[in-house]
């Protein structure tokens, strides 16, 4: 009996693994795209979330006045035109007569002033709020004109306006309150069905002023394991991907079947140091542990070299060359020097804090930096921690050091301003006041003159690099990995998803 | 009062035990839904916006006050609203509990229907090269982690044979039962493996004990055929630390496996709390937490109903 159950279980057993293995998704529809991604949108209102996964999911549904594009230039969406005043102190749109949103009615100049005024709301309790303060009023001659009246000249608000924060809203969904419980724009995708952490259905939407979407839709899944999604790819379940981690994206060119897209993007990876903490309020020993640290040895050991050695300028059009900042080059002679000169020839100790994962190589950076700073005697213990209770602790500005990577922006004024002006928001986190910062900040607000701006903004980086409060590491790249068959994806250094709005199945 | 009448009363009390621990420790831990939302953009709002996204959380009055509010909900079978789903949680819970029930009961299939009779055969063959092979692979199946197995079954499918169950999202067995199967036997037998190691572990050593007792040294020798001897006579009485063992592990399964969940992109029930801790949805949390211990208290009591069945000396609820 005990050969003949085990030889029955055996049959049922091998039948089980046959059906496993032999069911292949079918897919969902011939021509919509399906896509993978790891971690899903947290929520559908524009103006409120901020997460990269939901700006990645909304700025597929709704378009803001104007979007950037692959060069970080700044081209029409909503907006077909624009101008500034020569004091910089209005700013006039005018908005595509043929842009609808996705219920067919027209989106006026009347939707545009609702959608400022509901962010401009402190009830809203959008965090994008904090750039448009300098709007003090919206007038709307006529239904495609939309005048913006500033209270002070602000050169960067453009820029700041080319953000799915930024989004056109329904001015009757506003009245509805329906934003966040029903996506209504005029982008390229309606959005069908949402099951949060799951999947998403999207499909394309036809009246779309910005032409022909080529594809049916989208079916993302969410699949939090990207060996999983690779997987997935491999086995051609997925048409298209997001990879975060730089050790899978490594792994995609070797499959033949795939296409691995590799965009620099404007986030960057950062120590930052605590100046009001004992040692870091002396200058010499944040320029040392900056002197210390060979930072293309954690761009290589920590993130497999899939990045580049940055400044504080992250943008294309205002980086410079890294290697004539402050210390870029290793020298430990000297950052030793620093140290015996600041009274610390024997070192310190100090907590470095990092999050779980975020981003992947989180704790392999600051296990690197461990390993660097102890050439110094700084001895540094590393504190892993849950992403929420790390942010908690970061937005407190309740650490010796931390190991972060902070979003960049198009514009350096708005990249910045939170952190190195008097009156930044996060001044907090940096807890650190400098007036040639706060000054040429401010000079870079009002100038006009591209080239004028280029050389304040790479003042300012330089002393930045300098007074080190900070120690700026690498960029690294936004991943997208696609079937050979999907075509004419453009990626950002945004890491934006707008350009599914112009992909083709072969 | 009978045993059940007297356990069912305990219910409710463990309830309430859990919910205070589930609703405070949720809320000591740092960070809160607007941080899990806005991340350090939270560090942007003014005052006034927070006070607004506190409100809109439910956060911004007293603890007991929630809590009680709370409960008010709770016992009208309210368990309140997901505010990343925009759903009441039971909703979404009872969405969810399919797939880890079905999962649940077809490892513990896996890990019975492999565990049990290699645990049988290698008790019958003690010492013996096969018995050694037998705890060799128990040992193994303990000792590895599930993650691993799960990731080392999508990788050799994936990269040696190019396939690959669908993942993403769940089919119901009624609604297709073929993709159904196919969908939620990889990760059976994942989760199974280690259940399958622990079921041979123990069902191995209940069942040398039992084969070593007098009853059935009579029965071999009054020429009782030897496969009736192990199957009839010594295995029911081998049993109930199986029973014991199963009921725990399956009361676990019951409340979600994160691992392999999040491993195959099942939207099972340890993926719903663990990505509802992550973004700090307290009602979410808390009726997920409430659900899975009720389970666990319904199976332990299953369990211990199942002891009289399979023995009849044992009687539920007696001094002696």
């Amino acid at each position: 009996m005990g050969r003949h159950l085990s030889t029955k279980f055996l049959s049922v057993l091998a039948l089980a693994v046959t059906i496993g293995a032999t069911a292949i998704a079918s897919p969902a529809s011939a021509a919509s795209l399906k896509m993978a991604w790891k971690q899903d949108a947290t929520g559908l209102d524009p103006h409120k979330q901020t997460a990269f996964s939901s700006i990645r999911l909304l700025e597929l549904i709704y378009e803001p006045l104007v979007r950037l594009n692959k060069d970080l230039q700044i081209v029409p969406a909503v907006a077909a035109s624009w101008e500034f005043a020569p004091d910089a102190k209005q700013l006039t749109f005018k908005l595509n007569p043929n842009a609808k949103f996705q219920d067919g009615k027209p989106v006026t100049a009347a939707d545009v002033k609702a959608s400022f005024e509901r962010l401009l709301d402190e009830k809203t309790a959008a965090a994008a709020r904090a750039n448009f303060l300098s709007i003090a009023s919206i007038e709307t001659p006529d239904q495609t004109t939309v005048v913006f009246k500033l209270s002070q000249p602000d050169v960067p608000l453009l820029t700041a306006m080319a953000s799915i924060n930024a989004a056109i809203v329904p001015a009757a969904e506003i009245a509805a309150g329906t934003i966040g419980t029903k996506a209504l724009g005029s982008g390229p995708f309606k959005l069908d069905k949402w099951e949060p952490n799951s999947k998403e259905t999207l499909s394309a939407n036809k009246d779309w002023a910005g032409g022909k979407v080529a594809i049916d839709g989208i079916d993302i899944s969410v699949l939090p394991d990207e060996t999983a999604i690779l997987a997935a790819l491999r086995t051609k379940q997925v048409d298209f991907a997001l990879i975060n981690d730089p050790l899978v994206a490594t792994l995609v060119p070797k499959e033949p079947s795939l296409v691995l897209n590799r965009t620099p993007v404007l986030a960057y990876h950062v120590l930052q140091m605590n100046p009001s903490r004992k040692p870091m309020d002396v200058l010499a020993v944040r320029q040392a542990i900056s002197c210390a640290i060979d930072r293309k040895d954690v761009l290589d050991t920590a993130s497999v070299g899939e990045g580049k050695v940055t400044g504080p300028l992250t943008m294309p059009g205002y980086t410079s060359d890294a290697s004539t900042l402050f210390c870029y080059k290793q020298d430990i002679a000297k950052a030793k020097k620093l140290m015996a000169d600041a009274g610390f020839a024997n070192g310190f100790t100090a907590t470095v804090i990092a999050a779980n994962g975020e981003p992947a190589t989180a704790a392999a950076e600051a296990q690197v930096l461990q390993s660097q700073l102890a050439e110094i005697g700084v001895k540094l213990n590393i504190k892993m921690m849950e992403l929420n209770v790390y942010v908690d602790a970061w937005l407190k500005g309740d650490f010796d050091m931390a190991v972060a990577l902070n979003g960049g922006r198009a514009d350096p004024y708005s990249m910045y301003n939170r952190y190195w002006t008097k009156t930044g928001n996060l001044q907090k986190v940096t807890n650190y006041i400098d007036d040639t910062l706060d000054s040429l900040m401010q000079k870079g607000r009002v100038e006009t003159d591209p080239a004028k701006r280029k050389v304040i903004f790479a003042d300012f980086e330089k002393h930045l690099a300098e007074v080190s409060p900070w120690v700026w590491l690498y960029t690294s790249y936004s991943y997208t990995a696609q079937q050979k068959n999907v075509q004419g994806f453009v990626p950002t250094p945004e890491g934006s998803l707008f350009g599914l709005s112009k992909v083709t199945l072969q | 009062m009978s045993y059940l009448a007297r356990r069912l009363l305990t219910f409710p009390l463990v309830m309430l035990g859990v919910s205070i621990l589930v609703f405070v420790a949720i809320r000591l831990v740092p960070g809160d839904a607007i941080t899990a939302m806005l991340g350090t953009e939270a560090g942007l709002l003014t005052p006034a916006q927070r006070a607004a996204l506190s409100a809109y959380f439910g956060i911004d009055k007293p603890i007991l006050v929630q809590y009680w509010s709370w409960l008010l909900g709770v016992l009208q079978g309210d368990l309140g609203i997901s505010v990343i789903h925009g759903k009441p949680a039971l909703t979404i819970i009872l969405e969810r509990f399919p797939l880890t029930l079905q999962l649940a009961l077809m490892s513990m299939c896996v890990a019975l229907l492999v565990g049990l009779p290699a645990g049988v055969f290698a008790a019958t063959r003690n010492e013996k090269i096969s018995d050694l092979a037998v705890r060799i692979f128990a040992m193994i199946g303990q000792s590895t982690p599930n993650f691993v197995v799960g990731l080392l079954i999508i990788y050799a499918l994936s990269a040696g044979f190019g396939i690959l169950p669908t993942m993403g999202e769940f089919t119901p067995f009624l609604t297709d039962p073929l993709r159904n199967l196919g969908q939620m036997i990889l990760p059976a037998i994942t989760l199974g493996f280690a259940f399958a190691a622990s079921v041979t572990r123990i069902s191995r050593s209940a069942m040398l004990d039992v084969l070593s007792d007098d009853y059935v040294r009579t029965a071999r020798s009054k020429g009782v055929p030897k496969r009736s001897v192990i199957w009839r006579h010594a295995l029911p009485n081998a049993l109930i630390p199986v029973v014991t063992l199963s009921g725990v592990e399956f009361g676990y399964l019951l409340g979600g496996a994160v691992l392999v969940e999040q491993i195959y992109a099942l939207p099972g029930l340890g993926r719903l709390v663990l990505e509802a801790i992550l973004q700090r949805d307290y009602a979410l949390v808390q009726g997920c937490v409430l659900f899975i211990a009720f389970n666990f208290m319904v199976v332990n009591l299953l369990v211990d109903l199942a002891y009289v069945t399979l023995d009849p000396r044992i009687r539920l609820g007696e001094s002696n």
